[in-house]
C-alpha cells in the first residue's frame, strides 16, 4: 500500500529537467517571490505577536512550497477551502496582505474576502471544512460548472470522523474535489505516528476507491505539478483524490505553544537542510542565473511590501461593537437589536 | 383546498418549492426512492430526479456539511435528519458552521439552508427516536428554529424557511405528522417565521406552547373554559427569535401564564420566556410564573412515555393553581 514519496527538487537544489514540465521561468519566480513573501509575512507577525501588535499566530515556516504550490494550479473559478495554516495559499489566490495582519490580529472584518475570491474563510475546528469542501463540489455537478475544489488540511485532520465522511461522500458521487493534506508531523504535541497506524496517510485513500499520491510537500514542483494534474482531473473527469504533501512544522503550534515540551531541537536541523525556499533559491542560482543582487532587491520590496500591509494593519480603526451583532443574520432579530443598544448605551455612558 | 395531514403538508411544500425553484435540493437518508421512513419526501425524486433528491451515506455530519458547501455555491439545501436524536452526529457542523459562517465570513456567505427533522415524544418509539432539544438550537445564535402545530403552518412555515435567507432549524412533531387533518390551500403560500399566533383570545390567563404541545393547550383551555376561566391559547410557532412582543403583550391583559413544552425543563424554553416576561411585565403579573414541561430526564421509553409527556390535566393543574395564586 506504501505510496512512493513524488519529487521533482531535491534537497540539495537539482531538479529533473523534464518533470519540470511546462513552468516557465516566470512562473517560478513567481513562486520564489511569493515563498519569500510568505516567510516574510510570517517573521513579522511573530516579531509584532512578541510585542503585543499580534494576536495568537500559527506559524506557516516551512510549509511556503506546500501552501503555494497547491494554490498556483488553480483556476480562478475554482475553489479553495482552506483550515487555518494557508495564508501562502491565500496570498497567492489574492487576498491581501493586510486583510491576514487583521484577522490574526483579531479584527474579524479581515475574513471578508473579496467577492470574486472563491475562498472559504479559515476553519479553525479541526477536518470539518473538508465537507464544505464536498457540498460546494456536490452543487457544482449538480448545476454542471466546470471547477473543482481544493480542501487543505493537517495531518491531525485525519483522525476525525468528518475526514472519512468527506473522502466517503467524493468517492460515492464522484466529486470535483482533491483532498489536500498537509503532513507537517505534528498536531501540537501529537506526532503523526500516533494519529494513524498506516505508514502514509495517502493511503487512506484507498477505502474511498479515490486515488491517493504521496508527495515531498517542501518541493514547489513536486506539489505544483501533482496538485495541477488532480485538479485538472477533478474538474475535467469529476475524479476526486487524496494528496498527502510531506512538510514540517519548523515553529510551534501556535504563538501559545513551547514545541520545545515535546519534540527535540536537533530534528529541526534535520529539517532546515530540506528547507523549501533554500532548495528553490539554489534550482534557480545554477540554473535561471539568480544572485545575490537580484536577491537583495526583490527582498527589499518584498520588505516593503510587507512593511506596508502592517502600517494598514495598525491604522485601520478599531471594528465598531456592531459588527459583533450584525452578521449574525441577514436582518437583525429584536433581541440582538436590544442587545446592541445595550452595548451603545453602556459605552455611551462612559462604561468600558 | 382538500383536509391533509401535516406530513401531506409538508411533502406539498417540498413539491411546490421545488418545481418553482431549480437551486432548491433535498438530501438526507432514505428521502429519494423511499420517499423518507415517514413519507414526507414522497415523490420528489420521480418528479425532480437524483440531482436534485439525494439518497445521501448514513453520515449525519456529512449530511449538514455538505448543504453547507452546497449553500455557498448557490444551491438551497433542505436537510432531512431522519430523527431529532441523530442530529447531535451532525451538531458540530450546524454549531459551528452552520449558525456562524455567514458572521465568520463577514456577510459573505449565507447559510440559506433548511435542516428538517422530526422531533418529539408520543410514538412507542425506541431510544434517541423522542428528543425534544429545541432549546439547544436556539440558545445557539445565528440560526432560526421553527416549530409548527398544524398542517397549515407546516406547509406555510416550509416554504417561508426554504425562501429565508437565514439557516433553520425546522422541527417537526412527529406525533402530530398524521393525526389530524386540516384544509390545506392548494397554492404556494407562505406563514412568517418569528410571528406567533393567538389561536384564542382571552382574558384571565395566557397559555403558550408550540409543536406538539399546542393541541394539548387547546383542550386544556376548553377544559378550564367551562369552568369559567378565559385562557388565551398563543401557539409561538417560532422559538427562535420568539414573537416577545405577542406574549408580553397577552400578560399585559391577563396578568398571568403558563408555558408548556415536552422538552426538560431547566434552561428551556419556558425558562427564557418566563425570564424575559419576568423582567418585561414584572407589575402585570398577578401570580408567578407557571411550567408544566418534561422531567429533567431522558426521555423515557413506551411504558413511562405518558408519565413524563405533559398532558391535558396537567396544564389544567396548572391554570388552575396560577389563577388561584
Amino acid at each position: 500500500m506504501k505510496s512512493k514519496l513524488i519529487q521533482i527538487l531535491d534537497e540539495k537544489g537539482n531538479a529533473v529537467e523534464k518533470a519540470i514540465g511546462d513552468l516557465t521561468e516566470k512562473d517560478i519566480l513567481k513562486m520564489y517571490r511569493l515563498m519569500n513573501l510568505t516567510r516574510l509575512w510570517n517573521n513579522k507577525a511573530l516579531s509584532l505577536q512578541r510585542q503585543g501588535r499580534m494576536g495568537t499566530l500559527a506559524s506557516v515556516r516551512g510549509q511556503e512550497a506546500s501552501n503555494i504550490g497547491m494554490a498556483m494550479p488553480l483556476q480562478e473559478s475554482d475553489w479553495l477551502v482552506p483550515a487555518f495554516r494557508e495564508y501562502g495559499a491565500m496570498f497567492t489566490r489574492g487576498v491581501s496582505l493586510s486583510d491576514q495582519y487583521m484577522y490574526w490580529g483579531g479584527d474579524e472584518r479581515g475574513a471578508r474576502f473579496p467577492d470574486n475570491l472563491n475562498i472559504t474563510p479559515a476553519c479553525i475546528t479541526i477536518g470539518a471544512h473538508l465537507l464544505h469542501a464536498v457540498g460546494i463540489a456536490h452543487a457544482a455537478k449538480i448545476k454542471g460548472e466546470k471547477i473543482m475544489v481544493l480542501s487543505s488540511s493537517g495531518d491531525g485532520s485525519i483522525s476525525q470522523g468528518d475526514f472519512h465522511e468527506a473522502l466517503n461522500w467524493a468517492g460515492v458521487f464522484k466529486l470535483p474535489v482533491v483532498f489536500v493534506i498537509q503532513n507537517n508531523h505534528w498536531a501540537i504535541s501529537m506526532p503523526v505516528e500516533k494519529q494513524t497506524a498506516t505508514e502514509t496517510l495517502a493511503e487512506k485513500a484507498a477505502a474511498y476507491a479515490i486515488e491517493g499520491v504521496r508527495v515531498d510537500g517542501n518541493d514547489v514542483f513536486a506539489v505544483y505539478h501533482t496538485v495541477k494534474k488532480y485538479a485538472d482531473r477533478a474538474r475535467n473527469e469529476h475524479k476526486s483524490a487524496l494528496i498527502e504533501l510531506v512538510t514540517y512544522r519548523m515553529g510551534d503550534h501556535t504563538t501559545a505553544d513551547d514545541a520545545t515540551r515535546y519534540r527535540k531541537p536537533e530534528i529541526i536541523r534535520e529539517w532546515e537542510k530540506k528547507d523549501p525556499i533554500e532548495r528553490l533559491k539554489k534550482f534557480l542560482t545554477t540554473k535561471h542565473g539568480w544572485n545575490e543582487d537580484k536577491e537583495q532587491k526583490m527582498m527589499a520590496e518584498l520588505t516593503e511590501q510587507v512593511e506596508n500591509a502592517v502600517k494598514e494593519y495598525e491604522n485601520v480603526d478599531p471594528p465598531e461593537p456592531e459588527t459583533m451583532f450584525q452578521y449574525m443574520y441577514s436582518e437583525m432579530p429584536w433581541n440582538l437589536k436590544a442587545q446592541l443598544e445595550e452595548v451603545k448605551e453602556f459605552v455611551k455612558a462612559g462604561g468600558k | 383546498m382538500a383536509r391533509k395531514t401535516m406530513i401531506k403538508a409538508i411533502n406539498e411544500a417540498l413539491h411546490q418549492k421545488m418545481n418553482e425553484d431549480k437551486t432548491v435540493v433535498v438530501l438526507g437518508e432514505d428521502v429519494a426512492i423511499d420517499g423518507g421512513v415517514f413519507r414526507a419526501t414522497e415523490g420528489l425524486v420521480e418528479k425532480f430526479g437524483e440531482d436534485r433528491v439525494i439518497d445521501t451515506p448514513l453520515a449525519e455530519s456529512s449530511i449538514i456539511g455538505a448543504s453547507i458547501g452546497m449553500a455557498m455555491n448557490g444551491l438551497k439545501p433542505v436537510a432531512e435528519i431522519q430523527f431529532m436524536g441523530f442530529v447531535f452526529q451532525g451538531f458540530d457542523q450546524i454549531v459551528d458552521h452552520v449558525a456562524r459562517m455567514r458572521h465568520r465570513s463577514q456577510g459573505k456567505y449565507n447559510m440559506q439552508m433548511v435542516v428538517r427533522m422530526p422531533y418529539g415524544a408520543g410514538v412507542r418509539a425506541l431510544e434517541h427516536h423522542s428528543e425534544s432539544t429545541e432549546a439547544l438550537f436556539a440558545h445557539t445564535s445565528g440560526l432560526k428554529v421553527v416549530i409548527p402545530s398544524n398542517p397549515v403552518d407546516a406547509k406555510g412555515l416550509l416554504i417561508s424557511a426554504i425562501e429565508d435567507p437565514d439557516p433553520v432549524i425546522f422541527l417537526e412533531p412527529k406525533r402530530l405528522y398524521r393525526l389530524t387533518k386540516k384544509e390545506l390551500p392548494d397554492e404556494l403560500y407562505r406563514t412568517p417565521i418569528g410571528k406567533a399566533e393567538i389561536i384564542k383570545s382571552g382574558k384571565d390567563i395566557t397559555v403558550v406552547a408550540y409543536g406538539a404541545m399546542v393541541p394539548i393547550i387547546e383542550e386544556a383551555a376548553e377544559h378550564v373554559g367551562k369552568e369559567g376561566v378565559d385562557a388565551e391559547v398563543i401557539d409561538l410557532r417560532t422559538i427562535s427569535p420568539w414573537d416577545m412582543e405577542t406574549v408580553s403583550r397577552s400578560v399585559e391583559k391577563t396578568g398571568r401564564l403558563v408555558i408548556v413544552h415536552e422538552a426538560a425543563r431547566s434552561f428551556g424554553v419556558g425558562a427564557e420566556i418566563a425570564a424575559t416576561i419576568g423582567e418585561r411585565n414584572l407589575l402585570h403579573l398577578l401570580a408567578p410564573i407557571s411550567r408544566v414541561t418534561g422531567y429533567d430526564i431522558v426521555p423515557p421509553l413506551a411504558k413511562l412515555e405518558n408519565v413524563n409527556y405533559p398532558n391535558s390535566e396537567k396544564v389544567v393543574r396548572a391554570i388552575h393553581q396560577t389563577m388561584e395564586f
